[in-house]
């Protein structure tokens, strides 16, 4: 399975992404920088976490309108799994991909330590590796991570069954706990936990592994096994 | 040449932790008459005369210079010279 892993000016996650895919999960990366506009040689996108554009204006609002993000959308359009990690779901988020938008944490701090997580979904192409309301553990590392939608749109992720992530107990002050959501369709997912930072025992939890894998599995469900 | 003006603040009912910061500095500074502070970016546009000056400024207000989820953006537009 090739992955894409979109760089920016100033994504800072990108080369612990693309270790995750190739070393841990054995599989085939490549960086690809901002500025091209066709990905579809790739079979799925990553976008990593990071500072890009240094933040300005809002968290990932520069990014969005980058060129890559018009292939990204094209790619979607297809059906193509795309994660977006931290500034990744940022970026996804002023793009317009996921609903919602990004303010600083409720307590001003940069927050960077581990955090327990829920996993409310387990049948995403990005979770089903994962037991049903699975509790598991990811690094979380961000200043704006406190989610934010209205009510009306907080209605219809709940209907459409979009929330995949919540903090048990949250960190930062995001709206009804939300660390993840996806598209309707489910093949966008965004969190503000780092799972490219827990894919080996080494460095404290593999629980991020599993999000890769089952990207793989489905990934592998749904092409080599029908042709 | 216009000088655009471009005031974008948080929606009503949208947490500003920003602002509340501010407040309790300032009521630490004995100015406790401030009951609330809210923080928003004042963004200053020159621009080419446009035959649709006012559609275009919406329209980048709307596209990138606010986000319509959690800000709201009021302008004013006046002559500069450069």
């Amino acid at each position: 399975m090739k992955f894409a892993v979109i760089v920016f000016p100033g994504s800072n996650c990108d080369r612990d992404m693309l270790y995750a895919i190739t070393d841990a999960l054995q599989e085939e990366a490549h960086f690809v920088w901002h500025s091209e506009s066709d990905l579809s040689s790739y079979d799925a996108i990553l976008l990593p976490g990071g500072f890009s554009y240094g933040d300005y204006l809002r968290s990932g609002a520069m990014s969005s309108t980058s060129p890559v993000m018009k292939a990204v959308k094209a790619e979607v359009g297809k059906g193509k799994p795309v994660l977006g990690v931290c500034n990744g779901f940022q970026i996804l988020l002023e793009a317009g991909l996921l609903p919602g938008a990004m303010l600083p944490n409720e307590n001003l701090s940069f927050i960077c330590r581990n955090i327990p997580l829920r996993v409310e979904r387990q049948d995403t192409m990005f979770t089903s590796a994962f037991d049903e309301k699975e509790a598991i553990t990811l690094p979380i590392a961000h200043g704006d991570g406190n989610y934010f939608c209205d009510d009306a749109t907080y209605q219809s992720l709940v209907d459409n069954n979009q929330i995949v992530f919540t903090y048990p107990s949250n960190p930062n002050g995001s709206v009804h706990d939300i660390a993840g959501i996806c598209n309707e369709q489910g093949n966008v997912l965004g969190m503000m936990p780092h799972p490219e930072r827990a894919v080996e025992a080494l460095l404290g939890s593999t629980d991020g592994l599993k999000i890769f894998q089952s990207i793989l599995t489905n990934w592998r469900e749904a092409h080599v096994l029908n042709t | 040449m216009y000088k655009v003006k471009v005031y974008v603040t948080l929606k009503e009912g949208v947490l500003d932790p920003q602002g509340k910061a501010i407040q309790q500095s300032l009521s630490s500074l004995s100015y406790q008459e401030v009951e609330e502070v809210r923080v928003g970016k004042y963004i200053e546009l020159f621009v080419e005369p446009h035959e649709q000056l006012e559609e275009r400024i919406n329209k980048m207000c709307d596209e990138l210079l606010a986000n319509p989820v959690i800000e709201e953006y009021q302008y004013e537009i006046e002559e500069a010279v450069r």
